[in-house]
């Protein structure tokens, strides 16, 4: 069966994203959940455990608190408390927990550290699986059982004051809220304040039992300055103040005989030496953890406080309010806030939360009977039985007491050895499904690079022997044999297994899927082999390739891909990717720069020292040095681009500050971002604007250009409206609205251009078969494209936009066109260029700098489908360029070569596919390496969609040569 | 077929190699605290100082140096004069190109311009000796197939090691080992000495291998 190249490449993509979705399903692990969607409820609570008689009492016990007050500080980290600096930063609190009622903790929070995954795991109990972070990065309704939903079921009347995400993970459940948008990251003031404003009125009234406190400014200023800045102090101090202040309220409150209060002062999670988080170093995960109650005994002296887990809050909370636990706890509950009650009440506080945590246990290990914490529960709750009875019969001996305390000890152990197991659950791979995915890419690959001498010859067709390799033996023996392997996997396995879990139709169409591939791998393999030195000349750089020679700059391009896939490995290099991108970017341009010399200087020597003339960017010909004038200028611009794009990108770089080591330094955005810098930040939009529109125009349609020059107007008074620009002859005094009607006004510019360039596409199709008509059309898609992407930019980041504009014009003109650069070798150039643009728009391989805001342009709240799209755009704005300038270019050249586009959408697909599928056997290898959740999985995900968005383009790719043939024909 | 001057060639590039271990050694004794982590910049002169000396004098000496068309002593002063301004730009040229790839542009300046000087005196000043201040001649050379002696080959060489020392040099920097040899420039400077120094061992062993096969066209 012959297919054209592009239709191939398509396809191995297409099929690459299935494998992919597969091994990002084993790989991620699913959150421990019980199956049961519903809420444990009060009356579903096992009775007391007592031998002999029937159960006697399925109550709680009494609860222990009856107000608790929670003040959570974000980013509060573990020594600003308990550190030796403490003492100067929140003195109140230190002379509490040396002195007063309370206990203190080190709180380990589980990374992802991020606000969001931290509400969920001190709500609910349960550890959000770090898949959780990026499908619910808008946060909607939190479903699962949860602390707040239990109190609000119980009848607590809950108040909530600060970070808008609670008001969004619970609505309705809180009598009374006020939520603050952290949107502003440079505000540090006005959050708290927001905050703190209600506390006086709310502290005076008696109508709440919950009150949650959620303060955002200590996050804000590390996110700014870091950890060590001058803005720390005064910001603790103030957060000393508060909780002096809820404290002696508290105190004055208090009435005998009623139960006592509870003030819980914890932190989300910590803040890294640069001040960010998200990840799982030390300081980003200890917080401390404060209860301060009457209800404790009054410590003497400084102790060193103990490490609990953070979502060992829950249950205590949940027990100590009289609350059943919430069902996907995987906490216990903390000791010593039992300690001052009665022996029985403690026995039966632990027995609910250990008899929480085995139905839990049950729930989610098939092979829960063996596990040693479930077998220490079962025996504790015997002996709990046993002394009840002793108890009830009103023995009150010493042996009783004893024997309370070693049952005491039994369940706490217990508790441990289930929490630990359950935790662990969480960090197990799906192996089967992981290597299932993993076989799946890795056939692909293979075929795809066997494929290569044929793809890129001069025919771009491959032969695959489909119809062959269905009807050979080896074909069903291999589906039987993996079909049993298969079902001797599923039955064996101890785990859970998605790929298991999935219908038989499925696996079975999965297993001859794969099994077909690999026959048709071994007979192209056969094929390819009698030919001997060919297969080792699929350098995807010499297609016709009669000799194998390399010249500097295939030599650059080909180490430059393997090197890079090579480095992925390290995590520093993934972390720092951008450097490599950046790196290789330089190089390339002066490769180019090298062989434009050579073109230009091999014939003609002139004896002016070019080398140091043209590293600056000084695009200035040599008048009257020729006589030909026109070639002479053409010369020297050509001489000019290499260094100049070298330059531009330099300045690019310095724009935003990305990866992790060198992200706190300052970089240009940040200056130009700062209030008192906006007026250059107006001038350079619209001067960027201005660019973009001369550099687009010049090869639309007279009506594009008029939409896109409106287009561009409006993009500039959405960001006057939002506040980033100042807008001539509009004076401040208005207030900063979400400019939704300038956004859609350019929306339907973008829709306008891209529809006429969708005519302008099918007419050159169907009606013409004009060239001109059919690249006009192309560009005015990409134009589109460019006005669209020129919205979604931040202000500052619109240079980039120019940039790549700008080093896309002249790169086409001089460089591509005069060297004759075959298709392989510019499509290796534009994924270069749009990975490194990728980068200079500030993204990098952390979740953290995915920006989300993008998905509100224009809409007046959240859509999920416009916001994910828009979200999407915004962050592979450059590779998504950069390849539909492929196509525009390729296609635009093809009276060269009329088989350049097929080349090249093989190219890009070889390009992506090969570093995603050395990935993903990087990741299995490294599954137990300590960045794996902060540095890895981030970019597993990058990688992904990155792969998800080339199998897109390489889609459209393949619409467009089909046009060719069509119209060829 | 080119015995004679592979074997000048060879002793011409250990007197070098000696000189830059002389470099890195002898400074250690008047200097207190020398090091080549730690007073980094004062080795980089040290080093880039001795091999500019040296390989003047020893190419003077062998007179490798194409002959000067006239005695007069203005040519050759201002061949003099042209080769100083040809080293100073090439030293300026390797910086841009140095900030352009992402060096800081203020903050280490010294630095990268340290840089800058160790690559010139390693390469360009080789062309310099080798070829005189002559553009044409250093396109020609480092033009394909554009090598015309045995000394042009070793120089393009040479050259080509140093440089893709200094660029293998900088992968390291990202990497957040903390080490001393990651402080900005040290792990470039070390690169391009090394491949210096395989240029040194490498140019003449792959003519000495090569030597049946190297025809040179003649001008």
């Amino acid at each position: 069966m012959k297919v054209r190249s592009s239709v191939f490449a398509s396809f191995i993509l297409i099929f690459e994203v299935v494998g992919i979705a597969l091994f990002l399903r084993g790989f991620f692990p699913v959150p421990v959940k019980s199956s049961f969607s519903s809420k444990s409820k009060l009356s579903d609570l096992p009775a007391e455990p007592l031998t002999g008689s029937s159960p006697n009492s399925s109550r709680l016990p009494h609860p222990l608190f009856k107000r608790v007050v929670i003040m959570l500080v974000d980013a509060l980290r573990e020594d600003f408390v308990f550190g030796s600096s403490g003492r100067m930063y929140m003195p109140y609190t230190r002379h509490v927990v040396e002195r007063g009622s309370a206990h203190s903790f080190v709180a380990k929070a589980r990374p992802p550290t991020v606000t969001m995954p931290r509400i969920k795991a001190l709500t609910t109990g349960s550890i959000p699986g770090f898949i959780d972070v990026v499908m619910n990065l808008n946060s909607p309704a939190l479903l699962e059982d949860n602390l707040i939903w239990q109190a609000k079921t119980a009848g607590k009347r809950i108040v909530f004051y600060g970070d808008d995400t609670w008001v969004r993970l619970f609505p309705k459940h809180f009598m009374e809220y006020d939520g603050t948008t952290s949107f502003f990251v440079s505000d540090y003031t006005e959050v708290d304040n927001n905050v703190t404003r209600h506390l006086d009125s709310t502290l005076k009234r008696d109508d709440w039992d919950i009150l949650i406190l959620h303060y955002l400014g200590l996050d804000h200023i590390g996110h700014i300055s870091g950890p060590h800045s001058s803005l720390i102090q005064p910001k603790l101090l103030e957060m000393d103040d508060i909780l002096k202040k809820i404290h002696s309220a508290l105190i004055s409150k208090e009435a005998e005989g009623s139960l006592p209060y509870l003030l819980v002062l914890c932190g989300d999670h910590g803040m890294s030496e640069t001040g960010s988080h998200g990840g799982s170093s030390e300081p980003e995960v200890n917080t401390p953890l404060v209860l301060i109650s009457p209800a404790f005994k009054r410590k003497v002296g400084m102790e060193k406080p103990g490490v609990v887990e953070q979502v060992d809050l829950t249950p205590t909370l949940a027990l100590g309010l009289g609350l059943p636990i919430s069902q996907n706890s995987v906490g216990r509950v903390i000791p010593g806030v039992l300690e001052e009650t009665s022996l029985r009440d403690q026995l039966r506080f632990l027995h609910l939360n250990g008899h929480q945590l085995s139905c839990l246990l049950k729930d989610s290990m098939p092979n829960y009977e063996k596990e040693a914490g479930f077998e220490q529960f079962r025996v504790a709750e015997k002996a709990h039985g046993n002394w009840m009875k002793l108890y009830l019969e009103g023995n009150t001996s010493e042996v009783l007491s004893n024997m309370g305390k070693k049952v005491l000890k039994q369940y706490l152990e217990a508790l441990a050895a289930m929490s630990s197991a359950l935790s662990k659950q969480l960090g197990k791979y799906d192996m089967y499904s992981m290597i299932a995915g993993m076989v799946f890419v890795f056939q692909l690959l293979l075929i795809l690079l066997l494929a290569m001498p044929e793809a890129l010859s001069g025919a771009a067709a491959v032969d695959l022997p489909v119809l062959s390799a269905l009807l050979s033996l080896p074909f069903y023996l291999l589906c039987l044999l993996l079909a049993s392997v298969h079902v001797l996997v599923c039955t064996s396995a101890e785990s859970s297994c998605y790929f298991c879990s999935l219908s038989w139709g499925l696996v079975f169409t999965a297993v001859a899927f794969s099994s077909a591939m690999f026959c048709i791998l071994v007979s192209m393999a056969t094929r390819r082999f009698p030919l001997g030195p060919k297969i080792h000349s699929k350098s995807p750089l010499r297609s016709s390739g009669s000799e194998w020679s390399l010249s500097e700059l295939d030599v650059l391009l080909l180490a430059g891909t393997i090197g890079h896939t090579l480095s992925l490995a390290s995590s520093s290099f993934v972390e720092e990717e951008h450097q490599t991108w950046y790196f290789l970017l330089s190089t390339l341009c002066l490769a180019v720069f090298q062989d434009v010399c050579r073109k230009y200087f091999r014939e003609q020597r002139s004896p002016v020292e070019e080398e140091e003339e043209h590293i600056l960017p000084s695009k200035d010909c040599h008048p009257s040095a020729h006589p030909k004038a026109e070639i002479c200028s053409e010369k020297w611009l050509a001489l000019a681009t290499p260094p100049f794009t070298l330059a531009c990108c330099r300045l690019l770089r310095s724009l935003n500050q990305t990866g992790v080591q060198w992200a706190h330094l300052p970089d240009v955005g940040h200056w130009l971002n700062s209030s008192e810098h906006k007026m250059v930040l107006s001038l350079l939009t619209a001067f960027c604007l201005v660019l973009i529109y001369l550099l687009v125009q010049r090869r639309c349609s007279w009506v594009s250009k008029v939409a896109l020059a409106l287009g561009l107007l409006g993009v500039y008074s959405y960001r006057a409206a939002v506040g980033n620009v100042l807008f001539p002859w509009q004076h401040s005094g208005h207030t900063m609205s979400k400019g939704t009607v300038e956004a859609r006004f350019v929306y339907v510019f973008v829709l306008g251009i891209l529809f006429t360039g969708t005519k302008d596409l099918l007419r050159s199709q169907i009606i013409t078969a004009d060239v001109k008509l059919k690249s006009r059309g192309l560009w005015e898609i990409y134009s589109g494209l460019v006005l669209l992407v020129s919205l979604l930019f931040r202000a500052h980041n619109l240079p980039v936009l120019c940039g790549c504009l700008l080093i896309q014009t002249l790169m086409a003109q001089f460089i591509w066109k005069k060297l004759h650069y075959d298709a392989a070798q510019t499509t290796i150039m534009h994924y270069w260029f749009g990975q490194a643009f990728f980068y200079f728009q500030g993204n990098s391989n952390n979740i953290a700098t995915v920006d989300i805001s993008v998905g509100f342009i224009g809409l007046e709240s959240y859509v999920e489908a416009p916001a994910i799209f828009l979200t999407a755009l915004n962050t592979y704005a450059g590779p998504l360029l950069w390849a539909c300038h492929l196509v525009c270019y390729l296609s635009s050249e093809r009276d060269r070569s009329p088989v350049a586009v097929g080349h090249g959408c093989y190219c890009l697909a070889l390009l992506r596919s090969v570093p995603a599928a050395a990935y993903i056997v990087l990741v299995t290898v490294l599954r137990y390496h300590l960045f794996i959740w902060s540095v890895f999985s981030p970019k597993l995900l990058y990688e992904s969609m990155h792969l998800l968005l080339t199998a897109g383009v390489c889609l459209f790719f393949n619409t467009m040569e089909q046009n060719h043939s069509s119209s060829r024909s | 077929m080119w015995d004679h001057e592979i074997r000048a060639m060879a002793s011409t590039h250990a007197v070098i190699a000696a000189s830059v271990f002389m470099a890195t050694v002898v400074p250690a004794v008047f200097v207190q605290g020398f090091s080549v982590y730690g007073t980094h910049l004062l080795w980089l002169y040290s080093v880039s100082g001795t091999v500019t000396a040296v390989s003047v004098a020893v190419f003077w000496l062998l007179g490798i140096t194409p002959p000067t068309k006239k005695h007069t002593l203005g040519y050759k002063l201002s061949r003099l004069f042209r080769s100083c301004l040809y080293f100073f730009l090439s030293c300026l040229f390797f910086h841009t190109v140095v900030v352009l790839y992402g060096a800081p542009l203020i903050e280490s300046a010294l630095e990268t311009f340290s840089l800058a000087v160790l690559l010139t005196s390693l390469t360009t000043l080789r062309c310099l000796c080798v070829l005189g201040p002559n553009v044409q001649a250093w396109i020609r050379v480092f033009s394909r197939h554009g090598a015309m002696s045995v000394w042009d080959t070793c120089l393009q060489i040479t050259v080509t090691c140093t440089v893709v020392g200094a660029w293998v040099g900088a992968f390291p920097l990202p990497l957040d080992w903390d080490r001393p040899w990651q402080v900005w420039p040290v792990s470039c400077s070390l690169g391009a000495m090394i491949g210096f120094l395989t240029g040194l061992v490498a140019a003449p062993a792959w003519i000495h291998y090569h030597r049946k096969q190297l025809t040179y066209k003649c001008k």
